[in-house]
């Protein structure tokens, strides 16, 4: 592998934010224009990733590696398997569709705002091929940044209590994390004698008991912050409801997908004895997320805090469909965090269109817009649906597949869970029933543009991989399911080989120590 | 041969795609030429590819069409490919022969419509819906019809969306059967973790070595499915939604309501006959909660003024028949009343369209009368699908109920056949109020809508006049009594023959040929009585009904009113729901306790650093304190502690 596709993928956007410091502020179009086409160009760079990535092998590709500080172990060191490449081309896709969306709603500090954006998109692609814990954690903490700043300058009136909130709940979050890889390291080096931050190293170390907790829950809470897993959860609403649209997309569409990347790439392969022992509260936690997100979603409002509120419910399937430890449940979790990438994204880029035209998001405000903006109301059907996980979108492969591999490994878990595309429906469709349909009764509504040529032009790919996923998700499944296998194999080393399930691969029989030949 | 099964499936769907994004540039003419067009042909190819089932063997009556490989991870696989057997069969020809004509038929009632694109583009995508969920080969891929069409049915009650109560009518809609795909869910889940897979003939003839007779998983396994037929089918408890899904267009109700979509419970527990027969409990369930629903509905229909109405409630039970004879391994019996009944009813919901169309949109009985005039073929084929419906000789109706009547009794469940035997007399009552109200006596209509009047165009009585031909003679596929004339049981039979199970006793029953007669002569005798009664209450002596209602006019509220069962679904699990969530879980949990050690945290923080702050006070003095008591610390350490 000669050409080093991870790190162009990574520092494009860094580039084009280089080039957007020499033109001039006022020029907003071009400064757009720019970030778009960086986007664009990124974009088509990522997507030779999916076509050149081997299946059948959970080995890591298109690996990068170089000595960045030597002396204690840090290397430059990127690489992706079948989790992390998904994750990247939605952060490439997600973000080329945010570029296009924001000509008309940022136009203010223009530039500094793009250019957050695309460092922003660096940080994240980084996030996701890092193999190195130090430049993960570099790239971690770059990526919050211009997430605080986005909130901060262009968010809404309550803005810095957002930013605050926001900045509380993952500094706590860091902070863990950054003593527990310290602490990894230092064992590292105590029991290999080598000094070195390289992730994978660490995925067979063996732990103690009670060591193994505490640097599981560290990591844990760190990450299920980020999800956010409930009760960590009410920094989202605010610092959705305060943040401009475009970082309501990246943070919902790609933030939120950091934490369950982390426990797939870290919290288990690490600590797996931890992971499995604490399986049943963080299970627990998940289900009370699904069904109280769908809950409180229902009561909102706000059509913007009601879609953070599903999030909740969304990722919490996510976490639920990681924990079980099974095959499907592990590939329901990843197509459904793509999903949640592509649907949320899609809700949040409406409703910032809602915003736009009128600058309010009350649900009460709206009402019978199928009317005036006949086009917008088919789009917003479709991503309605993808949401609640209708058969034939996006969302009911993803759903179901965690749902399956909940239930082969807990009956009652997959009971409780399933009450939520119960939920699902009401909260979604109560909510477009009150913006969409009924007579207009609102002044202000009646005169409302359709979308322009520039929103469809943004939405469609969307729709198109609302679609696609869901009538053709198996190449997709088919790239994740090595390194799925390879990962619970990692788990079922630990002695319990009843986690494995669902899979060709991996022999259920459990190895006969000793046996003839 | 078969391989173009999935043309048939997808013809459809391309209709549905072509109105939907072109139909609003499109002619009324080329609306119809995609929809009708492709709908027409998909019912020509069902036709092709039924004949070449018939021809068949009647041990190879099965052809599958493997299209691709939709879903697979790990050892599950699911495919996209499509079965079809007497069964599907069966269902294939009702979807695709009676969807086309309501095609027909909503050309002419759908003419003056804004958006008539629209509606032909989702009564498409329903029937695309609808032929997955028949066609499919394994059982997600009926869940993708099964939630598809509760989808299209959303959109379709929900056609008129500036109006409030079609819009809330079609959410109910979508999320009772969500309620119900909760169940399905699971049912299938619990399959595949018993069987490894969702491929039905993989299921089926394994079902004996992984399940036991009467066994645990058996049970749940088909109470499990059985909750998601409650919930598509409307029976108790989640039949609510169905009449308020009389919101949609006439054509609808018709197609999704009556003829196609509701029956979807009775072909999932057709299908899963196999597994049903293994669960005499579920059985049971499916028995009572048929019967139930039948005469339940039955008593809410009598009182009904809204002609839609009556007709919806009618549906719900003569869905209960359907399932009850499912309960007692009737299978054919309940294919055979499905069929009946989606001739009859689509053909009375097509007419009571034609009356509504004429009476410039009024559905109030009470406001009409005497239309019979005015609209003789409306008045003919609504009669004669009434008689059908009402169970007399020899009227499609009649050879359909009796022989899910007759096996009940056969079965020895005699209480569940005098439920059917009196809810059949009740329906027959109600069914002639109707036709009495709508078509007889004086005209109660009003001046204005009066002007209007009039029969409507050949191309909405053409439909009208096949279905009640079909509803007049379509009994004649399922005669009792003269052995080998039942063809319906001798092409659906074997289907639901699988060797060696505890077989559904009402098919193994002997042949009781007086039984039978004299069962067919008290029913008959119910229905002529219920037609009587309705005769003298309605047209002979109008004034001693008056007089009824006003003695019983507590007992006609409750009634009327449905027994007031949504409002106690709302007082009991949608307000305390709502509340909940928004005082409890959004107020209390997430703004004052979790937000509340949030903020604290932060204020601790303020607090803390207020307090250091004082440390940099700048005051020489105060750092000399500081390094003093630090020193202090250290050595008072090292002496005591550091041991």
């Amino acid at each position: 592998m000669s050409i080093p596709w991870l790190s162009i993928v990574t520092f494009v956007p860094l580039v084009g934010a280089a080039v957007i410091l020499m033109v001039d502020r006022d020029n907003k179009s071009l400064i757009n224009g720019i970030t778009f086409a960086t986007g664009v160009i990124d974009f088509i760079l990522s997507v030779p990733l999916f076509f050149m990535f081997r299946e059948g092998t959970a080995d890591m590709q298109f690996v990068e590696r170089f000595d960045w500080v030597k002396s204690i172990g840090i290397e430059y060191h990127m690489g992706i398997d079948g989790i992390s490449l998904f994750m990247v081309l939605l952060t490439t896709f997600i973000c080329m569709i945010c570029y296009l969306s924001t000509w008309t709603a940022i136009t203010e500090n223009v530039k500094e705002f793009n250019i957050l954006m695309l460092v922003l998109q660096t940080a994240m692609i980084g996030v996701f091929c890092s193999l190195d814990f130090i430049l993960f954690f570099v790239f971690w903490e770059l990526m919050l940044i211009p997430m605080y700043i986005l909130i901060g300058v262009w968010g809404g009136k309550r803005k810095i209590y957002a930013t605050v909130k926001f900045f509380l709940y993952t500094m706590a979050g860091s902070v863990l994390m950054l003593l527990a890889i310290i602490v990894l390291y230092i064992e590292n080096h105590a029991q290999t004698g080598i000094y070195t931050f390289d992730i994978l190293k660490y995925h067979g170390m063996s732990l103690t008991h009670v060591a193994q907790f505490w640097m599981f829950l560290a990591f844990f809470v760190a990450f299920a912050i980020k999800v956010p897993v409930w009760p960590f959860h009410t920094w989202l609403p605010d610092a959705h409801v305060e943040a401009p649209t475009a970082g309501s997309v990246i943070l919902a569409g790609i933030l939120l997908k950091m934490g369950t990347y982390g426990f797939l790439r870290f919290a288990i392969p690490i600590f797996p004895e931890a992971a499995q022992s604490a399986a049943w509260w963080i299970c627990g936690i998940a289900i009370i997320g699904i069904i109280y997100g769908a809950l409180v979603a229902m009561v909102q409002e706000d059509v913007k805090k009601l879609v953070a509120y599903s999030s909740v419910s969304h990722l919490g399937f996510v976490v639920l469909g990681t924990f079980v430890f099974t095959l499907r449940g592990i590939e329901g979790a990843i197509m459904q965090m793509i999903n949640h990438g592509i649907s949320t994204g899609a809700l949040f880029l409406l409703v910032g269109i809602l915003y736009e035209r009128r600058g309010t998001r009350e649900i009460s405000e709206f009402g019978g817009l199928t009317k005036v903006m006949p086009r917008f109301a088919v789009v917003f059907m479709i991503v309605t649906l993808s949401s609640i996980a209708l058969p034939m979108t996006n969302g009911f492969v993803g759903e179901f597949l965690i749902l399956l591999g909940v239930f082969e490994a807990n009956v009652w878990y997959a009971v409780l869970a399933s009450t939520g595309i119960i939920l699902g429906a009401v909260y979604m469709l109560w909510m477009f029933q009150r913006v969409m349909f009924g007579e207009i009764t609102n002044e202000k509504n009646k005169n409302l543009p359709d979308l322009t040529k520039r929103e469809m032009t943004y939405l469609a790919p969307l729709v198109f991989f609302i679609f696609l996923l869901g009538v053709y998700p198996n190449p997709v499944i088919k790239k994740m399911e090595a390194s799925v296998e390879h990962l619970l194999i990692k788990i079922d080393k630990s002695g319990q080989n009843a986690y494995v399930r669902g899979s060709k691969v991996v022999n259920p029989v459990p190895e006969t120590k000793g046996g003839g030949d | 041969m078969g391989d173009f099964l999935w043309v048939i499936v997808l013809l459809p769907l391309i209709g549905a795609i072509a109105t939907g994004l072109f139909g609003q540039k499109m002619s009324k003419a080329g609306v119809n030429f995609w929809a009708l067009g492709s709908t027409g042909l998909s019912f020509l190819l069902a036709v092709i590819a039924f004949i070449e089932l018939v021809l068949r063997p009647a041990s190879e009556r099965v052809i599958v069409n493997t299209v691709y490989s939709w879903i697979a991870a790990g050892d599950l696989n699911v495919n996209a490919g499509f079965l079809l057997d007497p069964l599907s069969g069966i269902w294939l020809l009702i979807v695709t022969g009676v969807g086309f004509l309501i095609h027909i038929y909503s050309t002419g009632y759908m003419s003056h419509d804004h958006s008539y694109w629209r509606f032909f583009c989702y009564l498409n995508l329903f029937m695309f819906s609808m032929l997955m969920l028949v066609m499919g080969d394994n059982y997600l891929l009926m869940f993708i019809g099964w939630e598809g069409v509760g989808l299209c049915s959303y959109l379709l009650i929900g056609y008129d969306y500036h109006r409030d109560a079609a819009a809330t009518a079609g959410k109910k809609a979508f999320v009772m059967n969500r309620i119900g795909d909760f169940g399905f869910m699971l049912g299938m889940f619990l399959i595949f973790v018993t069987f490894g897979t969702l491929d039905y003939q993989t299921v089926f003839n394994n079902a004996h070595d992984k399940l036991a007779v009467g066994g645990a998983v058996a049970t749940a396994i088909t109470l499990l499915l059985f909750v998601g037929a409650v919930g598509k089918s409307a029976q108790i408890p989640l039949y609510t939604w169905l009449p308020d899904a009389m919101e949609g267009p006439t054509p609808v109700s018709a197609l999704i309501h009556a003829a196609t979509m509701v029956t979807a419970g009775v072909y999932m527990v057709c299908r899963s006959s196999v597994l049903f027969d293994m669960a005499p409990t579920s059985m049971a369930v499916v028995a009572v909660i048929g019967a139930a629903t039948a005469i339940f509905a039955a008593t809410i229909g009598l009182f009904q003024k809204d002609i839609k109405k009556v007709l919806a409630y009618s549906t719900v039970s003569q869905l209960g028949y359907m399932f009850m004879a499912c309960g007692v391994g009737a299978y054919v019996a309940a294919a055979f009343h499905v069929m009946t009944h989606a001739f009859f009813k689509a053909c009375l919901f097509l007419g009571s369209g034609s009356v509504i169309h004429a009476m410039s949109g009024e559905q109030n009985m009470e406001k009409m009368g005497g239309l019979k005039k005015h609209m003789p073929k409306t008045y003919w084929t609504f009669l004669i699908s009434t008689l059908a419906i009402a169970g007399i000789f020899p009227f499609a109706g009649f050879f359909s109920k009796d022989e899910i009547l007759y096996k009940t009794y056969a079965s020895g469940n005699i209480v569940l056949w005098g439920i059917g035997a009196v809810a059949a007399g009740i329906t027959a009552f109600y069914m002639f109020r109707a036709v009495f109200m709508t078509f007889h006596g004086t005209s109660r209509v009003e001046p204005e809508a009066m002007k209007h009047l009039h029969e409507s165009p050949n191309v909405m009585t053409t439909p009208l006049i096949i279905l009640a031909g079909l509803a007049a003679v379509g009994g004649f596929l399922g005669v009792p009594i003269i052995e080998g004339w039942n063809i319906l049981h001798n092409f659906l039979g074997p289907v639901f023959e699988h060797g060696g199970t505890a077989h559904g006793p009402a098919e193994h029953g002997e042949h009781h040929l007086t039984t039978e007669l004299m069962l067919m002569g008290v029913s008959i005798g119910i229905a002529v009585v219920g037609i009587a009664k309705a005769y003298i209450a309605y047209i002979k002596h109008p004034e001693i009904t008056e007089k009824l209602y006003k003695m019983f006019k507590p007992i006609h509220t409750v009634i009327y009113n449905k027994y007031y069962v949504d409002e106690l679904y709302d007082i009991l699990i949608v307000k305390p729901t709502v509340a909940t969530s928004r005082w409890v879980l959004h107020k209390l949990v997430d703004e004052i306790i979790i937000d509340g050690i949030v903020n604290g945290v932060g204020d601790f923080f303020v607090t803390l650093s207020s307090m250091v702050k004082k440390f940099q006070s700048g005051l020489l003095r105060d750092y000399a304190l500081t390094m003093m008591l630090g020193a202090l610390l250290f050595v008072s350490f090292y002496l005591w502690g550091g041991k």
